[in-house]
C-alpha cells in the first residue's frame, strides 16, 4: 500500500477535502464579488481532487489521478469562460456585484 | 499521546496551513488578498499530492493553477482595478445564515465520514503517481477523452474570444 496511508488514515483526507469543500460553499454563500465566488468554486474543486488523488493512492488504481486529470482540464476551461463572462458584465455594469444580475430572477 | 512519525506531521501541518488559507480567501476584504491566499492553498494542496505519491499530478496542478489559473483571476482584477474595498457587506442575517448552512453541510459529511467503511485490500505498485505509469494509463484506456479534452480547450477559446469582443456582428 501506499507509504502515506499507513501512517495517516483515508479518513483524515475524507475530512479534510469535507472542511475545504465546505469552505467554498460557504465563501459561495456570504460573498457577493463574483471574482470570489468563482475562487470558492475553484476550492470546491481542489476538494474534490485531492480526495479523488487520496482514493486513488488506497486503491492502487491510477483511473483516479487519470479523472483528476481531465478535472482540472475543465477547470482550466471553466475559469477562461466565466471571467470572459466577468468582464463582459463588468463592461455592461460597471460592477461584478451578484446582486446586480437578477434580471433572470424572477 | 503517540510519537508522530514525518509524514505524519508534514500531513497535519499542510492540513493546517490548506484549510487556513481556504478560510482567508473567503475572509478576506480584497479581492487581490484572496487570489494570493489562493495560490498558497494551491501549493498546500500540491504539497498533499506529493505525501500522497503523485508526484504528475503535483507539478500539473502547480503549473495549470498557479501558473494559469491564477495569473487570469490577478490580470482580470488589475483589469476590472478592484484593488480597493468596494464590496458592500450583506447583513448579519444572511452571514449566519451562511454559515449555519456550511456548518450543517459540514455535520452531515462528517456523520456520512461516520458510518462509513474505507479499508480495502490493495493490490499492484505503488508507483501510480509517476509520469511513466500514467502516461501509460492515459495514452491508452483515456485516448478518447483525451483528445476530446482538446475540443474542449478549441470551444473555450472560441467561446472566449467570442464574448470579450466589443461589438459581435
Amino acid at each position: 500500500m501506499n507509504g502515506i496511508l499507513n501512517s495517516v488514515s483515508i479518513n483524515n483526507y475524507v475530512l479534510l477535502a469535507a472542511i475545504l469543500f465546505t469552505i467554498g460553499v460557504m465563501g459561495v454563500l456570504f460573498r457577493r464579488n463574483a471574482i470570489i465566488i468563482f475562487m470558492c468554486i475553484e476550492l470546491m474543486l481542489n476538494a474534490v481532487n485531492l480526495l479523488l488523488v487520496a482514493f486513488s493512492a488506497l486503491h492502487n488504481d491510477p483511473g483516479g489521478q487519470i479523472f483528476v486529470f481531465f478535472i482540472m482540464a475543465v477547470a482550466a476551461a471553466e475559469v477562461a469562460v466565466g471571467l470572459a463572462i466577468l468582464v463582459m458584465v463588468y463592461r455592461n455594469f460597471t460592477s461584478v456585484d451578484i446582486n446586480v444580475l437578477n434580471k433572470l430572477k424572477w | 499521546m503517540q510519537n508522530l512519525t514525518l509524514t505524519q506531521y508534514g500531513f497535519y501541518i499542510l492540513s493546517l496551513l490548506t484549510v487556513f488559507s481556504a478560510l482567508m480567501v473567503v475572509l478576506s476584504r480584497k479581492p487581490v488578498h484572496s487570489v494570493l491566499y489562493l495560490i498558497f492553498s494551491f501549493f498546500t494542496i500540491a504539497g498533499h499530492y506529493i505525501l500522497l505519491n503523485a508526484q504528475f499530478l503535483a507539478a500539473v496542478h502547480i503549473i495549470v493553477y498557479a501558473g494559469a489559473i491564477m495569473v487570469l483571476f490577478l490580470f482580470t482584477i488589475m483589469f476590472l482595478n478592484m484593488n480597493a474595498e468596494v464590496e458592500p457587506h450583506k447583513s448579519n442575517l444572511l452571514k449566519i445564515t451562511a454559515v449555519v448552512a456550511g456548518g450543517l453541510l459540514l455535520v452531515v459529511f462528517a456523520a456520512t465520514l461516520k458510518g462509513a467503511d474505507f479499508t480495502l485490500p490493495a493490490a499492484g505498485t505503488s508507483q501510480i503517481g509517476m509520469v511513466k505509469d500514467l502516461g501509460k494509463v492515459l495514452y491508452t484506456q483515456y485516448m478518447l477523452p483525451f483528445e476530446i479534452a482538446a475540443v474542449l480547450f478549441l470551444t473555450a477559446m472560441v467561446g472566449v474570444v467570442m464574448l470579450g469582443k466589443k461589438d459581435l456582428r
